[in-house]
């Protein structure tokens, strides 16, 4: 809870913090969308990562938990990924003079969410036993992705290289880690709360089971 | 193991031989497919430039994902998927018989989706019938190796039919892209071997990750 609050205070703050970093010099204005593009991104990433990495354990151990949280996981990859995927065309429009360009990381990102909607309506259509049909395809996932990078990658890149980051003036490198930092924040509070959600509904479902073997 | 997974495919290719149900509405529908790409793409008696590349995957694609439902489906109407499964085999073998009947399959469709899409969009297909086999080859493999995971997968779940598409092609987009860019470097009038290397490459390595991916998940998944 207390987590919580922080997180909307942080979100609520972002934008004088976005306001307070310095023009970029060609791009002016639009560029600033990049302190919530970029951290989403990141998020998104990360989501992905956390599905695939739960869902071999679900699948090597047969625990319940691991399964939990890679559902919680793909959910989590699906919102940020729309945050990314709405947020990079009104910069790209702006900066690259077109809304979609087939870049390497434009295509992995779009086919990475496609597999989190896949996995998502799997859970929700395939009926008894799709949890492990579902961490299965998570793992396809997660292996697939290096593979979509390199075929992309060999036509032409034209997102900067992640090399940039670092080198950024602190005008602007400061709101770019405050926002990482809130975001970070927003995809461990939504996790959890989903994760207990699902918990609170397994303990329902063998409270009713054990209250019907009473009779 | 492999004379185990050898039996499997003997079975399936003896069912299908007699029967042709596969094989032929694989293949006409395949054909059909090309033939509305025809139909769209064609101006004028002109193709479009490195259509052909793009409308042999996408049939391929298609043709594919309708073998893979039906295929699953014939096990499971006589439910003997589950008889295969209870069989003292190991379950590797078994989904190796199974991914080589689809290889089969898709390699006969292929073999009249070739010389089809050659003759409609005047493509120089088979000028370099080696590397066109090569990529087709390990292509298919990649393709099939996904699709038979996920189609054994799926025979229980509900409404498998629509659930095996939205699956399978997020998976092979990296299959779709190398095979079809791999595919128009051998159409180029000069031939871009580094080009169709790479592609090849990519799509070998692609085929060693799933398969071992997919023997492994394979047990796991297919448990109950």
């Amino acid at each position: 809870m207390r987590a919580a609050t922080v997180c909307a205070l942080m979100f609520a703050l972002s934008p004088l913090v976005i306001a307070s970093a310095d023009y970029e010099s060609t791009m002016g204005l639009v560029q600033k969308i990049f302190y919530y593009h970029m951290p989403s991104a990141w998020m998104f990433l990360v989501s992905g990562l956390v599905c695939g990495v739960a869902s071999v354990r679900f699948l090597i151990t047969g625990d319940a938990r691991h399964d939990r949280t890679a559902w919680a996981a793909a959910e989590m990859a699906v919102i940020f990924g729309l945050v990314t995927i709405v947020t990079g065309p009104l910069w790209a429009r702006k900066a690259w003079g077109t809304f979609w360009i087939w870049d390497a990381r434009t295509t992995s990102s779009l086919v990475q969410w496609m597999v989190a909607w896949a996995y998502l309506i799997l859970r929700k259509y395939g009926g008894p036993g799709s949890e492990k049909l579902a961490a299965g395809l998570a793992l396809f996932g997660t292996a697939n992705v290096a593979f979509i990078y390199v075929s992309v990658n060999y036509w032409r890149t034209i997102h900067p290289p992640t090399s940039v980051v670092p080198k950024l003036p602190f005008t602007m490198g400061f709101p770019l880690w405050y926002c990482v930092a809130a975001f970070t924040l927003l995809f461990i509070v939504l996790l959890k709360l989903r994760v207990r959600l699902e918990e609170q509904r397994a303990t329902l479902d063998s409270l009713y089971l054990s209250m019907d073997e009473q009779g | 193991m492999i004379r185990l997974a050898w039996l499997i495919l003997r079975k399936d290719l003896t069912v299908e031989v007699r029967s042709g149900e596969i094989a032929y509405t694989t293949l006409f529908f395949a054909v059909t497919c090309v033939l509305v790409f025809a139909f769209a793409l064609v101006r004028e008696g002109k193709p479009p430039d490195d259509g052909a590349a793009g409308i042999l995957w996408i049939a391929i694609a298609f043709a594919g994902n309708l073998a893979l439902g039906r295929a699953f489906e014939r096990e499971r109407q006589a439910e003997t998927l589950r008889a295969l499964l209870l069989a003292p085999a190991p379950r590797p073998a078994v989904y190796l018989g199974k991914l080589l009947g689809i290889v089969v399959l898709l390699a006969a469709t292929e073999a009249v989706l070739v010389p089809l899409i050659a003759l409609l969009f005047q493509a120089r297909l088979l000028a370099h019938p080696f590397w066109m086999a090569a990529i087709l080859a390990s292509g298919t493999l990649g393709f099939a190796a996904v699709g038979t995971l996920f189609a054994a997968m799926l025979v229980r779940a509900r409404s498998r039919d629509v659930l095996l598409p939205v699956l399978l092609y997020p998976i092979t987009v990296p299959v779709i892209i190398a095979g079809v860019r791999g595919t128009a470097a051998l159409l180029q009038p000069e031939f871009e071997g580094d080009i169709v290397r790479f592609w090849f490459a990519l799509l070998i390595a692609f085929d060693a990750v799933f398969v071992t991916l997919s023997l492994w998940t394979f047990e796991s998944v297919m448990t109950d």
